[in-house]
């Protein structure tokens, strides 16, 4: 597969270094009163971002592998580590090569357990704080420090078996105690050396009985055999192929929903599998259903254009129009819905912007050869007639980028 | 952009001026149409610095130096000299500072102050990502037949503070320039034979564009004051939005900078300047309400105060106790409520920082209740486990 970044963008190594560096470094400013990054060695969160987000622009303005990175933005998203907590921008590039990119035809149990168990999550869902209480470090902690449920809880809601996949509070408790051990080390001075991966000196002891069965296990093979259970849970099957139908597609369909279930149960998340049953599906290929979001939108108009005009800030674009690269506000990611982007002051934001890249392209780039090399005869003759009979060619443009056949999917 | 769980029933309002043509006149016992406004200050607020306790012994001493003059509110308080908007409403009797006042949080995060300050729990809690407003705006009293109420964020995404079940819409100041009418009008010609759903939404982002023209993008609506950060912008947005007649009646804004570790410059610098954007904003949304002021209760809060003394690089580190400020027509104000806990060395908390006399919750909780008509079992789930927490009264007058 491609692999669209830039050099010097961090592995998860190196992004904790960038976190250690910018720390001490902000730490000595304030103590001169001066200000951080004179002459600095470290990238800041958002220049990471940033750096990775024009990477993949102008991947995604030459390569074939488009349906592959839409696959990316899903599992980012279905496992959000969300940079709205702005350090986890420094961990998500290494999740995507490491773990997203190489699993995307792999089991679904082995892209969760890399997915949920990557220092972007951990650092994201407090997972680094839980300290089991009668760990070794959590004996000495005297209860200052304990257990973190943030993770093992969207795990089970948001990850594996869905809100409505029938576990426990008792469950949520039992599993975060197993979760125990898996944290990172961010602290001025490593104690031990170790600063990602698993930690045995936090780790609960002790057995685990999640969902009614009972594990065992020690170190780091108790939460990866917890995982693995989850991975392969009929609720699981469902809330995850629901999920990818609803993204990829659009709601209202339930024999889809419960086809593609259907293979996901049969081949053990052999995610290859499930992702050709949908691609193969014929409901799959019905009129469109969903609006792009602002992300969708941005890389349809770098691919139609052969790339964004350089004067247009993609990070300002995304943010303006309400999906700030990386950064949902929550857990969950973001919407589902089939008409979620369709807001008033979104839709309007959106043809300002087109405006502002109309305004950019080379003034002899023409709308209607655009349109008709780009859908042909499937563009309805409203569209034709509104880009063709534009004023000008740039306000054919902005109209062919918000036409319902550019922003529908 | 709106917030998933908005997203149909705003779409059934087709053709109205805003996403809320239909929105309720909210049925409350305590004013005909209140509308309630936060200001989340991120990074910490030195509430000394804005309500200056000029009148406790140890205050000169500590502060004097930075502070500059200020301008005396009662025996104890003297304002920030750079504050005119705040000081005529103050006199108005239309500005309440109340002092020494804290979430129950106790640490020094931001992220983790800024959680509690949302979530309105007690303490930072995983998984609990519902803020109080949101909670508060799903309860507001209304009549059977009248559709939910909405709120709104303005911010790119929904902050903590306002997700939630209630229903709420995002919105920003102007990034680009405006699309030309003729554009508009010929996309909404194509959207209206080809795509009603495109169609309302683009008609309703137009109309809401011509009402916000006026707030001009990116200038403050004052004389720019060199290194004076815009919070104009958006407050006049916020305040422009809340005033239509059917806009959302329960928005929240964040201004963020308020972190002095360095360089303070409370009399003349950073912090100065900032106060002095918070008062362009206030002028702002003062102006930008209109004849709803009277309806309408601003509250500003911040995640935690700074400590009382300067560090070494004439800056203010993470503290507890700090100033909040309740603002509009039916705030009963012009005093300044504070149980002052005084700032000679033992008296502060662990040594060093302003300690809290009152949870920051009663505060808002009694805005909840006189303002918007919520009843107790409503506040209750606004502020969950604040046992020993009761709402202040009188805030409001009603």
């Amino acid at each position: 597969m491609a692999d669209p970044l830039p050099p010097g963008t961090p592995n998860a190594v190196e992004g904790l270094d960038h976190f250690l560096r910018r720390r001490t470094s902000v730490i000595a400013a304030r103590a001169r009163g001066g200000r951080p990054g004179e002459g600095r060695d470290w990238l800041t969160p958002g220049e990471v971002a940033e750096q990775v987000l024009k990477a993949r622009l102008d991947a995604a303005s030459t390569t074939q592998s488009g349906f592959a990175e839409r696959l990316v933005w899903f599992w980012n998203d279905h496992f959000t580590a969300s940079a709205a907590i702005v350090f986890v921008a420094y961990f998500l590039p290494d999740r995507e090569q490491v773990v997203i990119r190489p699993g995307l035809r792999g089991s679904f149990a082995s892209l969760l357990k890399g997915a949920v168990l990557h220092p972007s999550m951990i650092f994201y869902l407090d997972q680094r704080r839980s300290l089991g209480p009668n760990s070794e470090l959590g004996a000495r902690a005297r209860g200052r420090l304990g257990l973190n449920e943030n993770l093992a809880r969207e795990i089970l809601e948001l990850h594996t078996l869905g809100a409505d996949g029938g576990y426990t509070q008792e469950d949520v408790s039992e599993f975060a105690m197993a979760l125990t051990g898996w944290s990172m080390d961010i602290g001025p001075q490593s104690r031990t050396g170790q600063r990602l991966g698993f930690f045995p000196e936090r780790q609960e002891p002790g057995p685990r009985r999640v969902l009614g069965r009972v594990y065992t296990q020690t170190g780091p093979d108790l939460a990866l055999a917890i995982l693995d259970d989850l991975a392969h849970h009929p609720a699981t099957a469902r809330n995850v192929t629901r999920r990818m139908v609803r993204h990829f597609v659009g709601h209202g369909l339930p024999g889809l929903e419960a086809r593609l279930e259907t293979t996901f149960l049969r081949t053990q998340g052999d995610l290859g599998a499930v992702t050709r049953a949908l691609v193969e599906d014929v409901e799959a290929w019905g009129p469109p259903r969903k609006v792009r979001s602002p992300m969708e939108f941005l890389f349809a108009t770098a691919r139609l254009l052969g790339g964004l005009p350089a004067a247009v800030n993609p990070t300002g674009a995304l943010r303006a129009m309400g999906q700030p690269f990386w950064s949902p506000s929550s857990p969950k990611g973001w919407p589902l819905e089939d008409e979620a982007w369709a807001a008033p002051d979104a839709i309007k934001t959106r043809l300002d912007w087109a405006k502002e890249v109309a305004a950019q392209v080379p003034p002899t780039l023409d709308p209607v050869a655009l349109l008709d090399a780009t859908y042909g005869s499937a563009a309805s003759p409203e569209t034709r007639r509104a880009v063709a009979r534009a004023a000008d060619r740039r306000q054919g443009l902005a109209l062919l980028l918000l036409s319902p056949e550019f922003q529908r999917r | 952009m709106m917030h998933p769980i908005a997203r149909r029933t705003a779409l059934a309002g087709l053709g109205s001026l805003f996403a809320w043509g239909f929105a309720p006149r909210l049925a409350t016992a305590a004013a005909g149409d209140p509308r309630l406004l936060v200001i989340l200050l991120r990074g910490g607020l030195d509430g000394i610095s804005m309500i200056q306790p000029v009148g406790d012994p140890a205050f000169a001493a500590l502060r004097g130096a930075d502070a500059g003059q200020a301008v005396p509110l009662d025996g104890l308080f003297a304002l920030h000299q750079g504050m005119p908007n705040l000081l005529a409403l103050f006199r108005a009797g239309q500005a309440l500072p109340i002092h020494a006042v804290h979430t129950p949080y106790r640490e020094r995060s931001h992220f983790d102050g800024q959680d509690v300050l949302e979530t309105g729990l007690p303490r930072v809690t995983a998984g609990a990502r519902t803020g109080w407003l949101n909670r508060a705006l799903a309860e507001i009293p209304r009549g059977a037949r009248l559709p939910a109420p909405r709120g709104l964020a303005v911010s790119p995404v929904v902050p903590v503070i306002m997700q939630g079940p209630a229903a709420v819409e995002t919105w920003q100041p102007q990034a680009f320039r405006y699309a030309d009418e003729d554009l508009v009008a010929r996309l909404l010609d194509l959207y209206e034979a080809r795509d009603p759903g495109l169609a309302a939404a683009l008609r309703a982002g137009a109309d809401l564009d011509r009402a916000m023209q006026e707030v001009p993008a990116g200038q403050p609506g004052t004389t720019r004051v060199p290194g004076r950060p815009d919070f104009v912008t958006e407050a006049a947005g916020a305040a422009r939005i809340m005033a239509l007649p059917d806009g959302p009646r329960v928005a929240a804004l964040g201004l963020t900078g308020w972190d002095t570790h360095a360089g303070q410059g409370t009399a003349r610098g950073n912090l100065a300047n900032r106060l002095g954007a918070l008062d362009d904003a206030i002028g702002a949304i003062h102006t930008g309400l209109g004849p709803v002021w009277g309806d309408t209760v601003v509250v500003i809060v911040t995640e935690f105060g700074r400590t009382v003394r300067m560090n070494g690089s004439a800056g203010t580190d993470h503290g507890m106790a700090t100033c909040t400020l309740l603002l509009g027509g039916r705030v009963a104000g012009g005093r300044v409520l504070a149980d002052w806990p005084g700032l000679a060395p033992h008296l502060l908390h662990e040594g060093r920082d302003l300690r809290p006399t009152a949870d920051l919750r009663g505060v808002l909780a009694g805005v909840l209740a006189d303002q918007l008509g919520l009843p107790g079992a409503a506040l209750a789930r606004a502020f969950p486990d604040a046992a020993g927490t009761s709402p202040w009264r009188g805030l409001i007058r009603t």
